[in-house]
């Protein structure tokens, strides 16, 4: 996960950066109803990038189309320049598209090692697992010292560490996270954030699917708002926290 | 246990004996009542009263009722110790509560006696009948049971309640011995039978009476012994287990092969000296488990509640009787029970995935439901007119042989030749659980279960990796298949009666789901003491109540004992290891602020602490 760091610099320095991940033109639909509409949007190498709404705005269904989970009904899903669109979950998982699911769901009754080393299902790379097993570790010194303990007892704080971790293991280039602060005491959220800040440092792309604006404005590079399954606003963080329109409707100012 | 009696913290206060809490002491009683009652209306006292386990005093008939208001005695005066606050001292208080406890119980007995006695309502109530007054007086009058209920039960609850102010060592060589006695009185077949085989009968004579049930004086030198035995070894056991679990790498490999070497040489010498009926029940105890295993794969690891397990046995049983039957009514090539394994095999393996590839999309309740009604067809399939000609309808098909090796022949009226076989199967199905259980499709179907949309995110095909363990399960099912109609020679649609689906979940289960050890527990206690649905067990007694103690058992351990019988050592390790951290981590001084400020935020509005 080291390696994708260089690789990102320069491929946006270059001008013309290719994205990882891509939906162009995406309309899905649950029976009939229509959830996402026209969506277009690009995930870069190194970036961090968030996606704000409110309920129902079709967030969650973003990320299940990017992760394969819901085959849209027109458009293209695109990752690293293939149309991925009827290719399996696990196909993606093994080409770097890795989520982090909300509310961290952990398997509960297995141990932490075991819910590892299941991140790392995909791989055969013995060697390569076991170092990151050892990266994981870096990250999360307290993860080592439970690695023999149900997941399930773990505290909050710690499960989002496995949780991440777990993710980690498969060796994504972009890092889908669902609500990472949902479900979590204030002051871990702000934990949470810094490694997710942390991750991104190292070069990891991480897309964040968030209701907490603030929150995640505040660590990402840019982010879309997305309402009723359409992207209302496009912009950098620090024009999406200045715009007043935004402000009104997602960072409870009047 | 740490929740009980033995508050080795320093605030405890003596409570006067009259300051009882009447409103439990009244349910409790209340409760003991109705069991006793509903036990004697069931018909236990009587239709067990034949079973006798100590000569003049105990049959198991009795012993169907004593246990209650001793059970009851114990739990009623059982104090759970709140962390700060001051705990009772237990005393005398608590044998108060026990006895008033058994008494209110032996009163509500007393009052069936009366109405038994005084009104006729055999009508609905088969076992309101003479034969249970007589018993239950002790044949000396009403007057003369009626105190004899309430006295004996006040006296059971009172030694129920006892457990937990005696001290330690009083109360181990007590338990030790009643639990040592019953041991004993229940094993008694096997005892004699081992004996008989040891050149030992002058033993069981002496231990055993004639018409059965050890006799008084033995059962006292016995209880004796084992108290004995209970003080000498106390604790020993137990140390030895967990020195066992602290080991590690080698070392701990090298006691893991001396264990497996004595149990496999156990497993082997043991029959040699055991006489038929003993053989037959462990071959009969050693199908089920063969099966248990396999469901155990299905529901314990991948999660996949199958009701209708059933049907992979009948297809197991069924390829093997067309195969090697000469009385095979359409096709009959009479094969070596070798070769029809393989075919076996393969048939089970594609019956799983074309009952499987529809069923396995679903989830938990529906696939349940949907998994029932195919293990009916199944059996229905092989019973219908349609396919009598293939397969013999009810009538089913005959004269299958045994398995011929050459030098010997297996077959069912040589019990020991079948255990062997059935053996060698549930080792190889033991030793597949345990490698398939610490594997990545293991993992994956662990995975599964615990969620199964997440395992998808990580890349799992959820669809195939859930029909493998399907398919896996249906080919152990179907060898314990193929076994038992060798081994009977013969095989009928009603031998795969749904039942046989529901008691195998219920083995697996009492057992503990996902945990190896606890089938072959659960198979052991529940197939070889209680019996399986046409298989007598040690307590052959019990045939009729069978079901009942079947459903009475799973309704207390889903709701006490979740976990099955033997708890997996690997949770035990965990929770240790997890102790240990914990202290580790209390007495650490060296640990950054930051881990403090993020603890205290965590036992906050959160509430995501972990259940300790």
């Amino acid at each position: 996960m080291n390696t994708a760091a260089g690789t990102a610099e320069t491929s946006q320095v270059g001008g013309d950066p290719v994205a990882i991940l891509e939906l162009r033109r995406v309309n899905t639909h649950y029976g009939a109803v229509h959830i996402l509409k026209d969506l277009d949007l690009a995930i870069y190498p190194g970036e961090l990038v968030c996606l704000l709404g409110g309920n129902a705005s079709g967030k969650t269904t973003t990320l299940k189309t990017l992760l394969g989970m819901v085959t849209p009904t027109s458009g293209e899903v695109v990752l690293h320049g293939e149309v991925v669109n009827h290719r399996s979950i696990s196909y993606r998982v093994e080409n770097g598209v890795t989520m982090v699911p909300e509310n961290r769901r952990l398997f509960k009754r297995l141990s932490v090692k075991e819910n590892l080393i299941l991140g790392a299902y995909l791989r055969t790379d013995k060697d390569g697992i076991d170092a990151d097993l050892q990266h994981v570790f870096e990250l999360f010194p307290r993860v080592e010292e439970r690695l023999g303990q149900k997941a399930g007892t773990l505290s909050g704080g710690e499960q989002q560490m496995v949780a991440i971790g777990r993710a980690l293991m498969s060796k994504p280039k972009v890092l889908l996270m669902d609500e990472p602060s949902m479900g979590l005491a204030p002051a871990l959220v702000q934990q949470n954030f810094e490694l997710i800040e942390q991750i991104n440092d190292d070069g990891m792309a991480i897309f964040i699917v968030e209701q907490n604006a603030n929150m995640a404005l505040s660590i990402a590079d840019r982010g879309w708002v997305l309402q009723t399954g359409m992207v209302v606003l496009d912009d950098s963080a620090e024009a999406l926290l200045a715009n007043p329109e935004m402000r009104a409707a997602y960072l409870g100012e009047a | 246990m740490s929740a009980t009696m033995t508050s080795t913290s320093a605030a405890t206060y003596r409570p006067r004996v009259s300051d009882q809490d009447w409103r439990r002491i009244a349910t409790w009683g209340g409760l003991c009542a109705l069991f006793l009652i509903l036990v004697s209306l069931i018909g236990m006292p009587v239709g067990l009263d034949r079973r006798i386990l100590i000569h003049p005093v105990l049959s198991l008939g009795y012993l169907s009722l004593l246990w209650i208001p001793l059970v009851l005695g114990y739990v009623v005066s059982k104090h759970v110790v709140l962390e700060g606050m001051a705990a009772p001292e237990p005393g005398a208080r608590d044998l108060v509560t026990g006895l008033v406890t058994g008494a209110i119980g032996g009163v509500g007995l007393a009052v069936l006696l009366l109405g038994i006695d005084n009104f006729n309502i055999r009508d609905p109530l088969v076992n309101w009948s003479p034969q249970l007054l007589s018993l239950l007086t002790y044949e000396r009058g009403l007057g003369f049971g009626a105190v004899a209920c309430i006295a004996i039960c006040a006296f059971l609850g009172l030694v129920g309640s006892s457990i937990h102010v005696v001290p330690a060592t009083v109360r181990r060589v007590m338990s030790f011995a009643a639990y040592g006695l019953l041991l004993f009185s229940v094993l008694e077949s096997a005892i004699s039978d081992l004996s008989e085989g040891f050149r030992l009968e002058w033993l069981t004579d002496i231990m055993f009476a004639k018409r059965g049930g050890l006799t008084l004086i033995s059962s006292v030198v016995l209880a004796l012994l084992l108290g004995a035995l209970s003080v000498v070894f106390g604790g020993r056991v137990k140390s030895a287990t967990t020195r066992y679990r602290e080991l590690e790498g080698l070392e701990r490999q090298r006691a893991s092969t001396i264990l497996f070497v004595v149990v496999a040489a156990l497993c082997i010498v043991l029959p040699l000296f055991l006489g038929t009926i003993m053989n037959e029940l462990l071959a009969n105890v050693g199908l089920f488990l063969l099966l248990a295993l396999g469901l155990n794969i299905v529901v314990g690891l991948a999660g996949i509640l199958d009701l209708g397990y059933v049907a992979f046995f009948a297809v197991g049983g069924y390829t093997t009787a067309v195969l090697t039957s000469a009385d095979s009514p359409f096709f009959a090539p009479e094969l070596h029970f070798g070769i029809t394994l393989v075919i076996v095999v393969v048939i089970a393996g594609i019956t799983g995935l074309v009952i499987g590839a529809p069923v396995i999309r679903m989830r938990g309740d529906y696939l349940a439901i949907v998994t029932l009604g195919f293990g009916e067809i199944i059996r229905l399939l092989f019973m219908s007119d349609w396919l009598k000609p293939y397969f013999g309808g009810a009538q089913g098909i005959t004269n299958v042989p045994g398995v011929d090796l050459g030098f010997a022949t297996i077959k069912g009226t040589d019990p020991r030749s079948v255990f062997y076989l059935v053996l060698v199967f549930c080792a190889l199905a033991i030793y597949i659980s345990w490698r398939l259980q610490v594997s990545r499709l293991g993992r994956a179907w662990m995975a599964i279960r615990e969620d199964e949309q997440v395992a998808e995110a990580m890349g799992i095909n959820t669809v195939n990796t859930k029909l493998l363990a399907f398919v896996v399960g249906a080919i152990l099912a179907s060898f314990s298949g193929a076994i038992l109609v060798a081994k009977v020679g013969s095989v009928f649609p009603n031998s795969f009666m749904i039942l046989v689906s529901i008691i195998i979940l219920v083995v697996v289960i009492v057992g503990g789901m996902g945990n190896i050890l606890g089938v072959i527990v659960g198979s052991f206690v529940l197939i070889g003491v209680l019996g399986g649905p046409r298989q007598p067990g040690l307590l052959q007694e019990f045939q009729t109540f069978k079901l009942l103690i079947y459903g009475a058992l799973l309704v207390f351990m889903m709701l006490k004992r979740p976990e099955g019988l033997v708890p997996s050592a690997r949770r035990s390790q965990e929770l240790h290891q997890e102790e240990f951290l914990q202290d580790v981590w209390l007495k650490g001084e060296d640990h950054e602020a930051e881990e403090a400020s993020e603890h205290a935020a965590e036992t906050g509005p959160g509430g995501d602490e972990p259940p300790t």
